[in-house]
Protein backbone atom coordinates (compact mmCIF):
# COMPACT_ATOMS: atom_id res chain seq x y z
CA UNK A 1 0.00 0.00 0.00
CA UNK A 2 1.45 3.47 -0.93
CA UNK A 3 1.66 5.55 2.05
CA UNK A 4 -0.26 8.29 0.47
CA UNK A 5 -3.22 5.90 0.22
CA UNK A 6 -3.45 5.98 4.68
CA UNK A 7 -5.93 8.73 5.82
CA UNK A 8 -3.88 11.20 7.61
CA UNK A 9 -3.66 10.47 11.33
CA UNK A 10 -4.98 7.39 11.61
CA UNK A 11 -3.66 3.58 12.47
CA UNK A 12 -3.59 0.65 10.37
CA UNK A 13 -7.23 -0.86 10.34
CA UNK A 14 -7.38 -3.02 13.43
CA UNK A 15 -8.93 -6.14 12.10
CA UNK A 16 -8.76 -8.19 15.43
CA UNK A 17 -11.02 -5.61 17.63
CA UNK A 18 -13.99 -7.50 18.37
CA UNK A 19 -15.43 -10.62 16.85
CA UNK A 20 -12.53 -10.25 14.68
CA UNK A 21 -10.65 -11.49 18.36
CA UNK A 22 -12.54 -14.47 18.50
CA UNK A 23 -11.92 -15.18 14.23
CA UNK A 24 -8.22 -15.09 15.34
CA UNK A 25 -8.51 -17.89 17.54
CA UNK A 26 -10.48 -19.99 15.41
CA UNK A 27 -7.81 -19.45 12.12
CA UNK A 28 -5.54 -19.86 14.95
CA UNK A 29 -6.90 -23.60 15.48
CA UNK A 30 -6.87 -24.48 11.85
CA UNK A 31 -3.57 -23.44 11.78
CA UNK A 32 -1.97 -25.57 14.58
CA UNK A 33 -4.53 -28.21 13.40
CA UNK A 34 -3.81 -28.23 9.42
CA UNK A 35 0.08 -27.85 9.93
CA UNK A 36 0.25 -30.56 12.92
CA UNK A 37 -2.07 -33.04 10.88
CA UNK A 38 -0.25 -33.15 7.57
CA UNK A 39 3.05 -32.30 8.69
CA UNK A 40 2.59 -35.59 10.35
CA UNK A 41 0.85 -37.39 7.62
CA UNK A 42 2.82 -36.31 5.06
CA UNK A 43 6.03 -37.31 7.07
CA UNK A 44 4.77 -40.49 8.15
CA UNK A 45 2.65 -41.45 5.20
CA UNK A 46 2.35 -39.96 2.23
CA UNK A 47 2.28 -42.42 0.34
CA UNK A 48 -0.91 -43.89 1.69
CA UNK A 49 -2.98 -40.80 0.35
CA UNK A 50 -1.04 -38.66 -1.55
CA UNK A 51 -4.03 -36.33 -2.58
CA UNK A 52 -5.27 -35.65 0.21
CA UNK A 53 -2.38 -34.88 2.66
CA UNK A 54 -1.29 -32.56 -0.12
CA UNK A 55 -4.82 -30.28 0.08
CA UNK A 56 -4.44 -30.69 3.95
CA UNK A 57 -1.50 -28.78 3.75
CA UNK A 58 -2.35 -26.15 0.96
CA UNK A 59 -5.23 -25.66 3.63
CA UNK A 60 -2.36 -25.48 6.08
CA UNK A 61 -0.87 -22.43 4.10
CA UNK A 62 -3.81 -20.55 3.86
CA UNK A 63 -4.61 -20.55 7.24
CA UNK A 64 -1.32 -19.53 8.04
CA UNK A 65 -1.70 -16.62 5.95
CA UNK A 66 -4.75 -14.99 6.66
CA UNK A 67 -4.37 -15.31 10.45
CA UNK A 68 -0.98 -13.14 9.78
CA UNK A 69 -2.99 -10.93 7.78
CA UNK A 70 -5.56 -10.65 10.71
CA UNK A 71 -2.93 -10.12 12.97
CA UNK A 72 -0.68 -7.43 11.06
CA UNK A 73 -3.62 -5.23 10.14
CA UNK A 74 -4.23 -2.67 7.27
CA UNK A 75 -5.99 -2.16 4.34
CA UNK A 76 -3.46 -3.94 2.10
CA UNK A 77 -3.81 -7.27 4.59
CA UNK A 78 -7.42 -6.60 4.65
CA UNK A 79 -7.97 -6.85 0.97
CA UNK A 80 -5.39 -10.05 0.88
CA UNK A 81 -7.23 -11.54 3.81
CA UNK A 82 -10.35 -11.46 1.95
CA UNK A 83 -9.40 -12.49 -1.21
CA UNK A 84 -7.48 -15.59 0.82
CA UNK A 85 -10.67 -16.09 2.69
CA UNK A 86 -12.67 -16.41 -0.96
CA UNK A 87 -10.03 -19.28 -2.35
CA UNK A 88 -10.54 -20.75 1.19
CA UNK A 89 -14.14 -20.83 0.56
CA UNK A 90 -13.66 -22.23 -2.77
CA UNK A 91 -11.26 -25.01 -1.68
CA UNK A 92 -13.86 -25.75 1.04
CA UNK A 93 -16.50 -26.31 -1.34
CA UNK A 94 -14.87 -27.78 -4.14
CA UNK A 95 -12.49 -30.62 -1.93
CA UNK A 96 -15.74 -30.93 -0.12
CA UNK A 97 -17.86 -31.95 -2.94
CA UNK A 98 -15.01 -33.73 -4.81
CA UNK A 99 -14.95 -36.26 -1.58
CA UNK A 100 -18.82 -36.80 -1.69
CA UNK A 101 -18.70 -37.33 -5.29
CA UNK A 102 -15.20 -39.23 -5.60
CA UNK A 103 -14.57 -40.85 -2.36
CA UNK A 104 -12.26 -43.50 -4.03
CA UNK A 105 -9.31 -40.39 -4.92
CA UNK A 106 -9.69 -39.88 -0.84
CA UNK A 107 -8.37 -43.22 1.12
CA UNK A 108 -7.53 -40.86 4.23
CA UNK A 109 -9.30 -37.55 4.91
CA UNK A 110 -8.20 -34.43 4.60
CA UNK A 111 -8.73 -31.12 6.33
CA UNK A 112 -11.48 -29.81 3.92
CA UNK A 113 -13.07 -33.64 3.57
CA UNK A 114 -16.84 -33.14 3.91
CA UNK A 115 -17.13 -29.74 4.21
CA UNK A 116 -15.16 -30.35 7.20
CA UNK A 117 -17.75 -32.48 8.80
CA UNK A 118 -14.34 -33.99 11.26
CA UNK A 119 -13.73 -29.94 12.28
CA UNK A 120 -17.36 -29.27 13.04
CA UNK A 121 -17.94 -27.62 9.88
CA UNK A 122 -15.59 -25.19 10.98
CA UNK A 123 -13.61 -24.41 7.45
CA UNK A 124 -16.71 -23.59 5.72
CA UNK A 125 -18.23 -21.59 8.60
CA UNK A 126 -15.12 -19.76 8.97
CA UNK A 127 -14.38 -18.13 5.58
CA UNK A 128 -18.12 -16.91 5.25
CA UNK A 129 -18.13 -15.50 9.21
CA UNK A 130 -14.70 -13.91 7.94
CA UNK A 131 -15.62 -12.21 4.62
CA UNK A 132 -18.91 -10.47 6.38
CA UNK A 133 -16.02 -9.20 9.41
CA UNK A 134 -13.75 -7.95 6.58
CA UNK A 135 -16.27 -6.25 4.44
CA UNK A 136 -17.73 -4.35 8.25
CA UNK A 137 -14.24 -3.85 8.81
CA UNK A 138 -13.74 -1.48 5.40
CA UNK A 139 -16.91 0.48 6.16
CA UNK A 140 -15.90 1.18 9.75
CA UNK A 141 -12.74 2.03 8.57
CA UNK A 142 -14.17 4.22 5.56
CA UNK A 143 -16.55 6.29 8.49
CA UNK B 1 -7.17 -42.90 36.18
CA UNK B 2 -6.55 -41.22 32.57
CA UNK B 3 -9.66 -42.08 31.54
CA UNK B 4 -11.39 -40.35 34.35
CA UNK B 5 -9.54 -36.98 34.15
CA UNK B 6 -10.14 -36.86 30.75
CA UNK B 7 -14.01 -36.70 30.95
CA UNK B 8 -13.88 -34.50 34.12
CA UNK B 9 -11.30 -31.94 32.00
CA UNK B 10 -14.24 -32.24 29.39
CA UNK B 11 -16.92 -31.49 31.88
CA UNK B 12 -14.99 -29.06 33.20
CA UNK B 13 -14.47 -27.18 29.74
CA UNK B 14 -17.86 -27.19 29.09
CA UNK B 15 -18.91 -26.15 32.06
CA UNK B 16 -16.58 -22.91 31.73
CA UNK B 17 -17.47 -22.28 27.75
CA UNK B 18 -21.50 -21.82 29.34
CA UNK B 19 -19.93 -19.61 31.83
CA UNK B 20 -17.90 -17.35 29.59
CA UNK B 21 -20.53 -17.98 26.80
CA UNK B 22 -23.13 -16.45 29.34
CA UNK B 23 -20.51 -13.61 30.26
CA UNK B 24 -20.28 -13.01 26.22
CA UNK B 25 -24.47 -13.13 26.03
CA UNK B 26 -24.60 -10.30 29.22
CA UNK B 27 -22.30 -8.36 27.03
CA UNK B 28 -19.64 -8.63 29.91
CA UNK B 29 -16.08 -8.96 29.41
CA UNK B 30 -13.97 -12.38 31.46
CA UNK B 31 -13.86 -11.04 34.97
CA UNK B 32 -11.20 -12.32 37.72
CA UNK B 33 -13.65 -15.30 38.68
CA UNK B 34 -13.30 -16.14 35.13
CA UNK B 35 -10.09 -16.53 35.11
CA UNK B 36 -9.68 -18.09 38.53
CA UNK B 37 -11.56 -20.76 36.20
CA UNK B 38 -10.01 -20.99 33.07
CA UNK B 39 -6.86 -21.35 35.71
CA UNK B 40 -8.87 -24.44 37.42
CA UNK B 41 -9.45 -25.80 34.26
CA UNK B 42 -5.34 -25.67 32.73
CA UNK B 43 -4.19 -26.95 35.68
CA UNK B 44 -6.29 -30.47 35.04
CA UNK B 45 -4.78 -30.32 31.81
CA UNK B 46 -1.43 -29.96 33.00
CA UNK B 47 -2.67 -33.00 35.49
CA UNK B 48 -3.65 -34.51 32.95
CA UNK B 49 -0.22 -34.14 31.05
CA UNK B 50 1.80 -35.34 33.82
CA UNK B 51 -0.46 -38.64 34.17
CA UNK B 52 -0.55 -39.14 30.48
CA UNK B 53 3.20 -39.01 30.59
CA UNK B 54 4.12 -41.59 33.35
CA UNK B 55 1.37 -44.02 31.99
CA UNK B 56 3.62 -43.92 29.06
CA UNK B 57 6.54 -44.18 30.70
CA UNK B 58 4.95 -47.32 32.59
CA UNK B 59 4.64 -49.24 29.33
CA UNK B 60 1.39 -48.43 28.26
CA UNK B 61 0.83 -47.30 24.24
CA UNK B 62 -2.15 -45.37 23.17
CA UNK B 63 -3.86 -46.98 20.56
CA UNK B 64 -2.95 -44.69 17.65
CA UNK B 65 0.36 -43.88 18.29
CA UNK B 66 2.60 -42.35 20.86
CA UNK B 67 3.43 -38.99 18.70
CA UNK B 68 -0.28 -38.13 18.05
CA UNK B 69 -1.10 -38.61 21.86
CA UNK B 70 1.85 -35.83 23.07
CA UNK B 71 0.74 -33.74 20.20
CA UNK B 72 -2.54 -33.39 21.90
CA UNK B 73 -1.69 -33.73 25.72
CA UNK B 74 0.27 -30.68 24.99
CA UNK B 75 -2.54 -28.79 22.91
CA UNK B 76 -5.01 -29.47 25.22
CA UNK B 77 -2.07 -27.52 27.96
CA UNK B 78 -1.92 -24.83 25.40
CA UNK B 79 -5.58 -24.14 24.55
CA UNK B 80 -6.68 -22.47 27.73
CA UNK B 81 -3.84 -19.98 28.12
CA UNK B 82 -3.81 -19.05 24.74
CA UNK B 83 -7.53 -17.65 25.09
CA UNK B 84 -7.16 -16.27 28.37
CA UNK B 85 -4.37 -13.80 27.22
CA UNK B 86 -6.60 -12.98 24.11
CA UNK B 87 -9.09 -11.98 26.62
CA UNK B 88 -7.24 -10.04 28.41
CA UNK B 89 -5.99 -7.72 25.09
CA UNK B 90 -9.56 -7.78 24.34
CA UNK B 91 -11.91 -6.39 27.07
CA UNK B 92 -15.61 -6.74 25.41
CA UNK B 93 -17.70 -9.35 25.13
CA UNK B 94 -15.71 -10.96 22.29
CA UNK B 95 -12.96 -11.85 24.12
CA UNK B 96 -15.69 -13.57 26.34
CA UNK B 97 -16.63 -15.34 23.39
CA UNK B 98 -13.14 -16.07 22.91
CA UNK B 99 -12.64 -18.18 25.61
CA UNK B 100 -15.81 -20.29 25.27
CA UNK B 101 -14.91 -21.24 21.88
CA UNK B 102 -11.04 -21.82 23.42
CA UNK B 103 -12.96 -24.40 25.92
CA UNK B 104 -14.75 -26.11 23.28
CA UNK B 105 -12.02 -26.90 21.11
CA UNK B 106 -10.57 -28.08 24.50
CA UNK B 107 -13.72 -30.39 25.23
CA UNK B 108 -13.47 -31.60 21.31
CA UNK B 109 -9.62 -32.12 21.92
CA UNK B 110 -10.48 -34.00 25.01
CA UNK B 111 -12.91 -36.43 23.03
CA UNK B 112 -10.07 -37.04 20.67
CA UNK B 113 -7.36 -37.66 23.22
CA UNK B 114 -10.02 -40.21 24.61
CA UNK B 115 -9.90 -42.04 21.49
CA UNK B 116 -6.36 -41.97 20.60
CA UNK B 117 -5.33 -43.45 24.10
CA UNK B 118 -7.94 -46.05 23.02
CA UNK B 119 -10.61 -45.61 25.97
Amino acid sequence: MADGAKPVGTQRTRLIGGPGMLLVWLYGVMVVGAVSRSAYQISTEFDRAPLAYSLSAIAALVYAFITYTLVRGGETARKAALACCAAELVGVLVVGTWTLVEPSAFPDATVWSDFGMGYLFIPVLLPVTAVFWLRRARTAAAV
Amino acid sequence: MLDALTIATSVAALALAAWCGFAAFRDQPTKDWHFIGMAVVTLLTVVQLIVGIVQLTGGNDPEQGTTLFVAYLIGTVCAIPAVAFMSLAERSRWGSATVAAGAVVLAVLEVRLYDIWGG
